[in-house]
């Protein structure tokens, strides 16, 4: 099988289009790292489960079943009451939620129906900036401003409160809401919005009654991530929400709280001191493996709603 | 003083209809309400840095120098971030070195070779959920396997790996958008000419997309710096460096900036809320710094295609 070149006499056999085995081997070599690079994201999710898997069953499988229910979260004495850090986490999310749900929608809804290309270009980067700074920041601002600014004034709460970390957790994800339902309303197609305005509709009408409807999903998306960055929030809730050592049950936001992340790093602060309590270390895996699961759950079902807007338009 | 009726037209009637618009408060409510809800999120950004930045000035009135170049102490008075700065600086190396060649490579792999088999997109789905998880579980990940499994113990090197591992699902999730943005038809006028796929990546698709590529890098790397509860699961909490030389930094017990904000957070003494708000202005100094030139970048080189 030859290929003749036009007009010539001369042809090309296969071997002539043939890539050079020096050549071959390089491409090879170079997959081969960029496969490895791929499949190493595996491996690291593999490493987690396994590391946390196997501390927490240790953790299960030694512990005093009790403990497990019992009237607070208390490493140091053996008290590991789950539904005191499950709570702690619940309120501050809540709280949080209560914050950037509207703030952020809002946000979004205005970036996307009513603001001008211009003041979008210099608003987005603003947002950016908010998102951009370090939760530890944060956690320093709720302790120091907001809780006696805002918290304290109203209320009697002490210093190290709930609702003061929550609030501040809120703002964390207000840029995170923003952004991902401005992406939802932005990928609404415009003829939706031509057609409202052509049957006579304000915009308020077209924006709340059209565009909001159609983007639904993705603003469930949104939400939903919010509440799963939310409860994964570690280093605001350990400065500001004044669960250092231990707490109690307590749903009341203006008492101070544990949190699942809060309870995390106070026992690896602490974690070279409290060896005594023979189950300490493997705690931090079990509280981490719940933590894991509930925000895997969030961020998949999440996702399920992002893909219906793709599905969608 | 009640105004005589007047008989309205069809006319008129049509007209008021059609002039409402002007006349819709409750339109212009909400949109006041809509403009409120993004004004109220800057406006915080803007008091936390005015109030971190007032209650710092002592700190930076008094001793700036000493500040930024002293080591950590028990006294306020002599208290400084040399240390952490070095650390962050290290920990950074670590993961520009580790995240960034290892995200990048992944992306190119996922968008350049891979068909839609179910295995990539397994490694997709699985990238994606990564990003989802909270860096304190990553710290997990890091105590587990780099300071216990490895024994690499509280170390430098351990916090870094921990930190490379946490920001590689953003690098490759980054750079796969910007490798996505490249239009089919650059790769085919490579492969037209006889260019491998390798070549073809090399010489057409990474400069173009290398402009996305950097931001999103750049991006990751900042929220690396200033990622603490990790850095607190694999031990940079009280480390202090016991000399200055790269080798013992490396393996002795260390610190970051963060941490230290963090420690220095739980301080009663006003002292310390001076020094925990001035070491907070020069993480976000850095933080800031890096993120604007991030965006003027991207601006600068957006291109529609």
């Amino acid at each position: 099988m030859t290929i003749h070149a036009a007009g010539r006499g001369t042809s090309l056999v296969p071997a002539d289009l043939q890539i050079a085995p020096a050549r071959r081997r390089r491409e090879r070599l170079i997959r081969a790292f960029f496969l490895g690079a791929a499949g190493l994201s595996i491996v690291i999710s593999g490493a987690i489960v396994l590391s946390l898997l196997g501390n927490a069953l240790y953790f299960l499988v030694n512990v005093d079943q009790s403990a497990l229910f019992t009237d607070g979260w208390f490493p140091r004495r053996g008290m590991y009451d789950i539904a005191t850090i499950v709570a702690g986490t619940v309120v501050i999310s809540a709280v949080a939620m209560l914050v950037a749900a509207p703030l952020g929608l809002g946000a979004a809804v205005y970036l996307s129906e009513y603001a001008s290309a211009g003041s979008r270009r210099l608003l987005k980067p603003a947002l950016e900036i908010l998102a951009s700074i370090p939760s530890v920041v944060l956690g320093f601002f709720a302790l120091t401003w907001i809780s006696p600014n805002l918290v304290q004034p109203l209320t009697d709460a002490p210093l190290s409160n709930m609702a003061s970390a929550g609030l501040a957790v809120g703002i964390l994800i207000t840029p995170l809401i923003a952004s991902i339902s401005e992406d939802a309303l932005h990928a609404v197609p415009s003829y939706l919005r031509e057609a409202a305005y052509g049957l006579g509709a304000r915009r308020r009408t077209t924006s709340l009654r059209v565009v909001v409807p159609a983007a639904v999903s993705g603003i469930i998306a949104a939400l939903l991530l919010g509440v799963s960055r939310a409860i994964g929030e570690t280093m605001i809730v350990a400065i500001a929400a004044g669960g250092t050592g231990g707490s109690l049950f307590e749903l009341n936001p203006l008492e101070p709280g544990q949190t699942m992340t809060a309870a995390m790093t106070a026992l690896a602060i602490g974690s070279d001191s409290v060896r005594g309590e023979a189950l300490t270390f493997e705690s931090l895996f079990f509280v981490g493996l719940l933590l894991f699961a509930i925000t895997l759950g969030l961020n998949l079902l999440s996702e399920a709603f992002v893909r219906r807007v793709r599905s969608k338009y | 003083m009640t105004a005589p009726v007047q008989a309205l037209s069809a006319r008129d009637v049509v007209e008021r209809r059609l002039r409402s618009a002007g006349g819709d408060r409750l339109g212009l409510v909400l949109q006041v309400a809509l403009l409120l809800s993004l004004l109220i999120s800057l406006g915080v950004l803007v008091v936390l840095i005015g109030d971190i930045v007032v209650r710092s000035l002592p700190v930076f009135a008094e001793r700036p120098v000493d500040f930024l170049g002293s080591a950590l102490s028990s006294r306020p008075a002599r208290a400084g971030i040399i240390q952490g700065i070095l650390g962050s600086v290290l920990l950074m190396g670590f993961v520009a070195a580790l995240a960034l060649p290892l995200g990048i490579g992944a992306a190119v792999y996922l968008e350049e070779y891979a068909r839609d088999t179910p295995a990539a997109r397994l490694i997709r789905t699985n990238v994606r959920n990564l990003a989802g998880v909270p860096a304190i579980v990553y710290g997990l990940l890091g105590l587990a396997v780099f300071v216990s499994s490895l024994g690499l113990g509280r170390t430098l090197v351990a916090g870094g790996l921990t930190l490379a591992v946490l920001v590689l699902p953003i690098v490759v999730i980054t750079t796969s958008e910007a490798l996505r943005a490249v239009p089919a038809t650059i790769r085919e006028a490579a492969f037209g000419v006889g260019a491998t796929r390798w070549e073809t990546i090399r010489s057409h698709v990474l400069p173009y997309a290398a402009p996305g590529i950097l931001t999103g890098t750049i991006l990751s790397l900042a929220r690396a710096f200033g990622e603490t509860a990790p850095l607190l699961m694999v031990g940079a909490i009280a480390g202090t460096f016991t000399s200055t030389a790269v080798g013992d930094m490396l393996t002795g017990s260390y610190t970051a900036l963060p941490t230290i904000v963090y420690s220095w957070s739980g301080q009663p003494q006003d002292e310390f809320r001076a020094l925990t708000a001035a070491a907070i202005v020069v993480l976000m100094v850095v933080i800031l710094l890096v993120n604007a030139s991030a965006i003027l970048l991207r601006n600068r080189y957006d291109r529609k295609w």
